[in-house]
């Protein structure tokens, strides 16, 4: 579970020394968007000997693989071997580059006596949208990951801070990642200048069911850990509905004037397990 | 012909290896005067580890880790190789 993921450029010493103090929740080390094509072999190495030599790594770490289409594939999975790595976040995920992945995963995960590899779609093309729902189902899928900026650019719309234009993407990720219990992760928010921008962004995709978010810069982790996690109003909430349920001993009840049931109690309950995984209580 | 891998930015370095008679390791580094050793240690072991002798690095550090030294230099000679 998570808040909050940073990316960070895979071929950028000064980020990487510095991944296991951020306050994310995760660390996506990016090989694909943010390294030059000239410098693809630097950053994997780069990020691999960071891997092997280093004591204190993040605690959810994530790698941003090139395209299954792409020359880097091959080598990028490699990394796998290292044994560090908890998800590989797959760019331009659609049904056939789920497949593709899934069969190169499979035959190395075989070869080297690995544990299944899980996934994080990223979603971030017009088809990748209308395949959501089948990516979703992939038994190695563990997230979705919306990408705004590629899909913008694909239907050739301007992205706004009000977010209307995103609506509908955000809305079947959520449904898609909801129907089949796995995580909906918002698109970054790329002004990272604007705080304020940043916050209704945050706001915004939670409203409409997203559970965490990405950042692009780690002056961003602040706000979006915030936003995506309980308040303290939620977990006294909470905590006072689980204590009147396991007191009265009743499937329906009323707990500050209002009715309280079985979707409340289950509410309940995943706000108090989210709490304790992020630290709240 | 020479063969590059890293670059000047803050945290990292730029290796630079070319062919040579002997092998000749010149280091350059903003934090020389403390870790000169411990980045030719560095250089040292990774051409050993990569078996690879008769060549000519240059470091110009700008206070890399080692890790990053060392992944800088192997992705030099791999190009180097590759080039081969």
């Amino acid at each position: 579970m998570f808040r909050s993921l940073l990316f960070i450029p895979g071929n950028n010493p000064s980020m990487l020394q510095n991944a296991d103090i951020f306050m994310s929740d995760g660390i996506i080390f990016d090989l694909e968007d943010a390294v030059n094509i000239n410098e693809k072999d630097n950053a994997r190495n780069l990020v691999e000997t960071y891997f092997f030599t280093t004591k204190d790594l993040p605690k959810n770490i994530i790698l941003r693989i090139n395209p299954v289409n792409s020359l880097f594939i091959e080598d990028d999975l490699k990394l796998l071997l290292s044994r560090k790595i908890d998800y590989i976040l797959l760019p331009k995920a659609n049904m056939l580059s789920m497949y593709v992945i899934d069969k190169m995963l499979s035959s190395l995960e075989e070869k080297n006596n690995l544990k299944v590899t899980k996934l994080i779609c990223l979603i971030e093309e017009a088809k990748g949208i209308a395949e959501v729902d089948e990516i979703a189902k992939h038994p190695r899928v563990e997230a979705l990951l919306l990408g705004a900026e590629d899909l913008t650019n694909e239907l050739e719309i301007e992205r706004t801070t009000v977010g209307n234009e995103l609506l509908y993407a955000r809305s079947k990720v959520v449904y898609a990642a909801a129907a089949n219990q796995i995580l909906a992760i918002d698109t970054p928010f790329t002004d990272i200048t604007d705080q304020e921008g940043l916050e209704y962004d945050c706001s915004n995709a939670k409203s409409l069911g997203m559970k965490a978010k990405t950042a692009i810069h780690p002056s961003q982790l602040e706000t979006i850990n915030q936003i995506f996690s309980p308040t303290k109003k939620m977990i006294h909430w909470a905590q006072g509905v689980i204590q009147t349920y396991e007191k009265v001993g009743k499937g329906v009840f009323q707990y500050q004037g209002k009715m309280v049931d079985k979707p409340v109690i289950e509410k309940a309950k995943k706000l108090i397990e989210k709490a304790k995984i992020f630290d709240l209580l | 012909m020479i063969y590059q891998a890293g670059s000047k930015e803050s945290n990292d370095c730029l290796i630079t290896i070319k062919k040579s008679n002997e092998t000749k390791i010149h280091i350059d580094s903003i934090v020389g005067h403390l870790f000169y050793d411990q980045i030719l240690q560095a250089v040292k072991e990774t051409l050993d580890d990569q078996l690879v002798d008769h060549v000519e690095v240059t470091v110009e550090d700008k206070g890399a880790l080692d890790y990053t030294i060392r992944a800088r230099l192997i992705v030099a000679i791999r190009r180097m190789k590759n080039d081969v």
